[in-house]
């Protein structure tokens, strides 16, 4: 049997995400920690200029949120842990070296477990890191053809966490699903936007290809540059078929070395040959002391967790009765998620308020570019819709409508049936009058249904409907008409 | 501290070793330090870095004279942990200070030579 190219190899990733914390001031200075809503170089100081002699004091917000994240990744959070200095020479990197943690990090030799339809696999988390970020460049050419470069620190020595999976990762699918999944954890947690647009979430890969019977080797290539998980997923597709094809030419001619991925070309480029780890040079950091953690304090820290998504799902599944992809779909916020707790408190009813959420809110909200917390329809507003619906004053198809108008204009359910008179006609003698009507005015229909044309009810009750504008009841409609047929 | 010495990888890297054993510090050593460190050194200058790292290195040898079998390992001399301060803002530098010893600028930014990413 021939093998396909696909089958012929295997693909190796290893991710590193670096995560902004949502921190008020700076890592290491009282700076404020908003770079960006700032104008350049007005929240810098001497710690995070670098300046000689200045020395940096931990922000104990910064060991609160690493720790909350690695017990969210299932880490081991070793009671001693200390920074080191990570030497290398660059303008953003006033210091000559970032500070950073080399061989002792606050969380170590954790897991992530993607979700079902992801594959479902788990994921080794080898640490979870504490450094500081750098400065921003911009690179200018002047209209005399002179190249330079802009120096902005407000970012620098903003408080980034690094996180590093093992190389277990074995699709670009997957190395995207596991992003979102720790995106859709930092934002639970709370300490970080996890943004990818703004860099608050940023994403480097380790991708290698290999022949399925073979021992993975040791080139590695890494890509960096990718602002969404959407760009994570296709760089790495290029990054695997580059490789693939160079394997399959029969000459090895890969090199260990950094790719940039280019967006708009859709292709990764060589940007330089990696170097080794050793060469920055890590040493303890001499002006920061360690930090020794106590039991009662990562306990503290564990009993501040609020319910992660996997839990929330596994709840959401048992006490609502939701499938699985409808809990997913609802706790992929904890926004989201509280819409629909508070919702289904009032209206008794969560199934019928997951259906309303998954296939009415969410797609307005995505249509209308609009965050849940922003909705017009507050979660008392969508159960009072569903009460009237449930207690047959308006039909559902019907609600489709009072729903969109209240989405539009944030009026509540019974003021827009109250408006527009769109209450649905459950009244048992209006309605027989208008069957008696629709059965007078269509002889050919009663005949067919008389000769045993079942079907033809349906189109009786399309005439009721058509004369009631569609706010007749349909299910006190069909009885009637049932009743009627048979007396006639 | 062994797993910080720098020039231990740098070691294992090279394929022959320098033949006269005079120096603990090679010329290869030499060179690879002053391109981490973006240094231009002409071919007289690594040869006196050579001779004095050398010689500053093998002085700081002679802390593997000492007996350290029963002293656990350690990174910070200062018997202190836990220095940490609350997650509170205060004023940054006035920005004539930030910029006051910049070598060039434009605006409010620090302008410098054209970075090349390699």
């Amino acid at each position: 049997m021939e093998t396909t190219v696909a089958e012929k190899y295997r693909t190796v990733i290893g991710l590193e995400f670096h995560v902004q914390l949502l921190t008020e001031s700076k890592m290491f200075c009282r700076c404020s920690a908003q770079y960006a809503a700032n104008p350049p170089n007005t929240v810098v100081c001497p710690v995070c200029l670098g300046l000689p002699g200045a020395l940096p004091v931990i922000n104990e917000k910064v060991i609160e949120c690493i720790v909350m994240t690695g017990m969210a990744l299932n880490c081991n959070i070793p009671e001693f842990a200390k920074f080191d200095r990570k030497n290398y020479p660059y303008p953003d990197l006033p210091k000559g070296y970032q500070i950073s943690q080399y061989d002792l990090p606050f969380c170590v030799a954790g897991s992530l477990e993607l979700d079902e339809e992801d594959g479902g696999r788990t994921i080794g988390i080898t640490r979870v890191h504490q450094e500081e970020d750098t400065a921003k460049s911009t690179h200018v050419t002047a209209p005399s053809g002179e190249r330079y470069s802009l120096v902005d620190f407000n970012r620098s020595g903003v408080p980034l966490m690094e996180v590093v999976t093992e190389p277990d990762v074995a699709s670009p699918e997957e190395a995207a699903a596991l992003g979102r999944k720790l995106r859709q954890i930092v934002r639970y947690l709370g300490i970080s936007t996890g943004n990818m647009e703004d860099g608050a979430m940023r994403c480097d890969a380790n991708i290698s290809v290999w022949p399925a019977d073979a021992p993975t080797g040791n080139i590695k290539v890494e890509v960096k540059n990718m602002n969404s998980f959407r760009a994570v997923e296709r760089a790495l597709f290029f990054e695997q078929e580059r490789q693939t094809r160079i394997l399959e030419s029969g000459a090895d001619t890969r090199v260990t070395e950094t790719r940039g991925w280019v967006e708009t070309t859709g292709e990764t480029v060589s940007q330089r040959i990696k170097e080794a780890a050793h060469d920055y040079r890590y040493f303890p950091e001499p002006d920061l002391p360690p930090l020794q953690l106590t039991q009662d304090w990562i306990e503290t820290v564990r009993a501040s967790l609020p319910e992660l998504p996997a839990a929330k799902k596994q709840r959401f599944m048992a006490e609502y009765d939701l499938s699985a992809y409808d809990a997913g779909l609802l706790t992929q916020s904890r926004d989201l998620a509280a819409y629909f707790e508070a919702a289904s408190d009032r209206a008794k009813n969560a199934k019928a308020v997951a259906n309303w959420m998954s296939r009415n809110l969410l797609r307005r909200l995505n249509e209308s570019d609009t965050e849940i917390t922003e909705c017009r329809i507050s979660p008392e507003a969508l159960a009072e819709m569903i009460t009237l619906i449930e207690s047959g004053e308006i039909s559902n198809r019907m609600a489709q409508e009072v729903f969109d108008q209240m989405f539009d204009t944030g009026k509540s359910a019974p003021a827009i049936v109250k408006e527009q008179g769109l209450a649905q006609i459950s009244d048992e003698s209006e309605l027989e009058g208008i069957v008696a009507q629709v059965i007078a005015e269509n002889p050919a229909a009663v005949q067919d249904f008389n000769q045993g044309k079942k079907r033809a009810i349906g189109f009786l009750v399309g005439q009721v409907m058509k004369a009631t504008r569609g706010k007749a009841n349909p299910g006190i409609v069909n009885q009637k008409l049932q009743e009627q047929l048979r007396q006639s | 501290m062994r797993r910080y010495n720098q020039f231990e990888a740098t070691k294992g890297k090279r394929a022959v070793k320098d033949s006269d054993h005079t120096t603990t510090i090679t010329r290869a050593d030499v060179q690879h330090v002053a391109n981490l460190a973006r240094l231009a050194l002409s071919a007289e200058e690594e040869e006196r870095f050579q001779h004095q790292l050398s010689a500053v290195f093998e002085h700081f040898q002679k802390l593997s004279d000492l007996d350290t079998e029963q002293i656990p390992p350690t990174a910070q001399v200062i018997p202190l942990t836990n220095v940490m301060r609350p997650d509170a803002v205060e004023p940054s530098l006035p920005e004539q200070d930030v910029l006051a010893n910049a070598p060039d600028r434009e605006g409010d930014q620090f302008r410098v030579r054209a970075i090349l990413e390699f």
